[in-house]
């Protein structure tokens, strides 16, 4: 497929590889940010082609991982009702709560769907005026419009039984709780390129001066890696911490302003708190009062209870890049993707997940 | 979560600018994809799409600059190994 094919180009990747060993002169961490750029560079290899001074630190940017098991909990609430029709991405259903996983409430009876759109739970709602349909709002900024343009539409259409449970998260206050982490070792970011798709780069310029780290926006392919990898340790090695663009097809300065609107529109910038992590202030989207009518968390009465991780699971500090998967003493043998102890084992973009389908040896 | 595909825009409907959509095509795969944030794009366009939604152009001189950078750096080595 055009757009696609010629990024996986081998002699090209090998190409850039070789300029990474002629460049890097001194061992440089830096992190890719986004959990589908972890499963990029694990299934094609691309660590093993990189110079050994270099390590990859694999980031937080998972949404499915970093949702509070309150928030799924809550979910495992709302879909265990009666009328209910529980919408999901289809990510979410194997994501262990409390006391089970969505795809075992499908099982005891209720009502639980997998969508690829949010259009397609707004649709649902308005062809079933008889139930309450709730859609899981999960995701960055880059499924933001699509959220955002699921309640617009609603409200147009004066749906009463549509609601939405919502557990959208921000990149940029991620990256900042990182870096001001005293256990950071994160020396550059090679920044979502599909969130800057919708947000743009600009928010990362005051980051990348305020801590003095490189910040390269990057697209997903073998050659986009390589190639925004390179960029960051060219800056790393001449002594530069600016933001770049690796992914100009794509990615403008200003983002999708479009886009921008409606999200600014239906949602208000909220804290958070991030499964593994903590809380992270201004770093979540919440309903705005108007769109208030929407929020299945005010529509079920629901309360956030205070609820403990399984100890045995170190998702935490696998998303915080304090380790790799395979350092987990639980990996692979009490926590597998059939029976998961924490969400980065399951989701399509867990660091977990991916390292238990490529890397088991 | 994140992931989106590149697919060509094949037919448009829809004159109100909020309810703007279309047919893509992804490698011979049609679907039913919101252009509601992208409209600037037009029929044979590129587009980037993710769970329904087109959220960008994609800018064609834009993207051979990847390949541009690889041509670069052969012409590089190629200088380097000319040399005496």
């Amino acid at each position: 497929m055009k757009y696609l094919d010629e990024y996986r180009d081998a002699p090209g990747a090998h190409k850039l590889a070789q300029e990474l060993h002629r460049v890097t002169t001194r061992p440089w961490s830096i992190m890719e940010i986004c959990g589908g750029q972890t499963h990029a560079i694990v299934k094609f290899g691309l660590d093993e082609l990189l110079p050994p001074p270099l390590t990859l630190i694999h980031g937080p940017g998972c949404p499915v991982c970093v949702t509070p098991l309150e928030l799924i909990d809550q979910a495992l609430d709302i879909a265990a009702r009666p009328g209910v029709i529980f919408c999901s991405f289809g990510d979410m259903l194997r994501v262990p709560g409390s006391t089970g996983d969505l795809l075992s409430v499908k099982a005891q009876g209720g009502d639980v769907r997998i969508v690829y759109s949010p259009l397609d739970a707004v649709k649902l709602a308005a062809q079933q005026p008889a139930k309450e349909v709730v859609f899981f709002a999960v995701g960055f900024e880059t499924t933001a419009p699509a959220t955002a343009m699921a309640v617009f539409q609603a409200a147009q259409q004066r749906l009463k039984n549509f609601s939405l449970l919502v557990a959208h998260v921000l990149v940029p206050p991620a990256m900042e709780a990182l870096l001001k982490s005293p256990n950071c070792r994160v020396q550059g970011f090679l920044a979502a390129g599909h969130v800057c798709t919708v947000m743009g780069y600009w928010e990362y310029f005051p980051i990348a001066a305020k801590y003095r780290v490189p910040i390269v926006v990057t697209g997903f392919e073998p050659l986009d890696l390589l190639q925004g990898i390179l960029m960051c340790v060219r800056q790393l090695e001449s002594g530069r911490a600016e933001v770049e663009n690796q992914y100009a097809r794509s990615v403008r300065q200003e983002g999708n302003r479009p886009a921008q609107q409606l999200i600014h529109r239906v949602f208000r910038v909220v804290p958070r708190k991030w499964r593994g992590i903590g809380e992270i202030p201004q770093s979540g989207l919440g309903l705005r009062e108007e769109y208030a009518a929407f929020d299945a968390a005010v529509k079920f009465g629901l309360t956030a209870r205070q609820v403990e991780e399984p100890a045995d699971c170190l998702s935490g500090q696998v998303l915080q890049g304090q380790i790799k998967p395979r350092e987990c003493p639980a990996f692979g043998a009490r926590c597998t993707p059939e029976h998961p102890l924490g969400a980065t084992m399951v989701s399509s973009e867990g660091a977990c997940a991916a390292y238990y389908r490529y890397r088991r040896q | 979560m994140c992931l989106a595909i590149p697919g060509k825009i094949e037919r448009i409907d829809g004159d109100d600018p909020l309810l703007r959509s279309g047919k893509v095509n992804f490698g011979g795969v049609l679907k039913e994809v919101n252009l509601a944030y992208v409209p600037e794009a037009n029929v044979g366009d590129y587009v980037i799409v993710h769970v329904g939604f087109a959220i960008s152009r994609l800018d064609e001189a834009e993207a051979q600059q990847v390949f541009e950078y690889l041509r670069q750096m052969d012409e590089l080595a190629e200088l380097k190994e000319a040399r005496p």
